[in-house]
């Protein structure tokens, strides 16, 4: 039978997984794609808490949807400056993006 | 029964396809190993008895995120040159591994106080009511399209042509 156990750790599994993607990708894009994989693991474990801990309050679910609309927010603002950035300098390498650091 | 068997292959595919995302070498690939993950998640959304936000992850995720991303990599070219790692491969594949360990001993080892009651089954009558209802969540319901507008507006200022 599957417990709130099971889906925690595919949660955390999902999580670690764009935690990687995140921290050793060079891609822009690639990078924000595991953050949306971070955000998808969240909103499991978010359910899954949820489902089996207060079956009937429903509050894990109405959170899920705050993030959701967080998330499309972030990827939408994210997206627009990866291609104000592409246009200036013709790359989104993000090792050659140091414009602020000094 | 069905319910395990469905998270079981839900939870292979869905930790393949983000496996996918990370490690093609592909960008096209890796979006659309994304969406394969998205479509998973709702399905994982549905053994958990949470048929609105099923409804709204495919919507959300699967149609409207998925349309942006791909949009982006098509007008960046970045494609021919791939998804290379950068030299953090190494730290960012133990931090990632050190992680996952963490959690999981920590979730094993906490005593969760699992209800036995069964859950609400059409959960969207549930939703509206603590959106919209009394005592529930309407400030941060009034918030939320403050938020897409400074999003879209701050998104066109981004990509508009100077």
């Amino acid at each position: 039978m599957v417990g709130l156990e099971h889906y925690l750790i595919l949660s955390a599994v999902l999580f670690s997984i764009g935690l990687y993607g995140a921290l050793a990708k060079r891609n822009a894009i690639i990078i924000l794609m595991s953050i949306e994989l971070m955000l998808n693991a969240v909103n499991i474990a978010m359910v899954a808490f949820s489902r089996y801990i207060v079956p009937l309050l429903l509050t894990g679910q109405v959170f899920v949807i705050f993030i959701m609309v967080v998330a499309a927010v972030e990827v939408a603002v994210g997206l627009a400056i990866i291609i104000a950035i592409y246009r200036h300098r013709e790359t989104i390498d993000v090792t050659k993006i140091n414009l602020m650091k000094w | 029964m069905g319910v395990s068997v469905a998270f079981w292959i839900l939870a292979a595919v869905g930790v393949m396809a983000a496996l996918a995302v990370v490690l093609l070498r592909d960008v096209f690939r890796a979006a659309l190993s994304l969406v394969l993950c998205f479509l998973t998640v709702a399905g994982i959304y549905i053994t958990l008895s949470a048929d609105f936000l099923a409804a709204v992850q495919i919507l959300i995720y699967v149609g409207a995120i998925s349309v942006l991303i791909i949009l982006a990599i098509m007008l960046t070219r970045e494609v021919q040159r791939g998804s290379p790692s950068n030299r953090l491969q190494i730290p960012a594949f133990i931090v990632a591994v050190l992680f996952l360990g963490g959690v999981v001993f920590a979730l094993l080892n906490t005593p969760w106080p699992v209800s036995s009651v069964p859950p609400l089954e059409p959960t969207t009558p549930a939703i509206a009511g603590l959106l919209f209802g009394e005592g529930g969540f309407i400030l941060p319901v009034e918030i939320a399209p403050l938020l897409l507008l400074a999003a879209i507006l701050g998104a066109i200022v981004l990509v508009r042509e100077k």
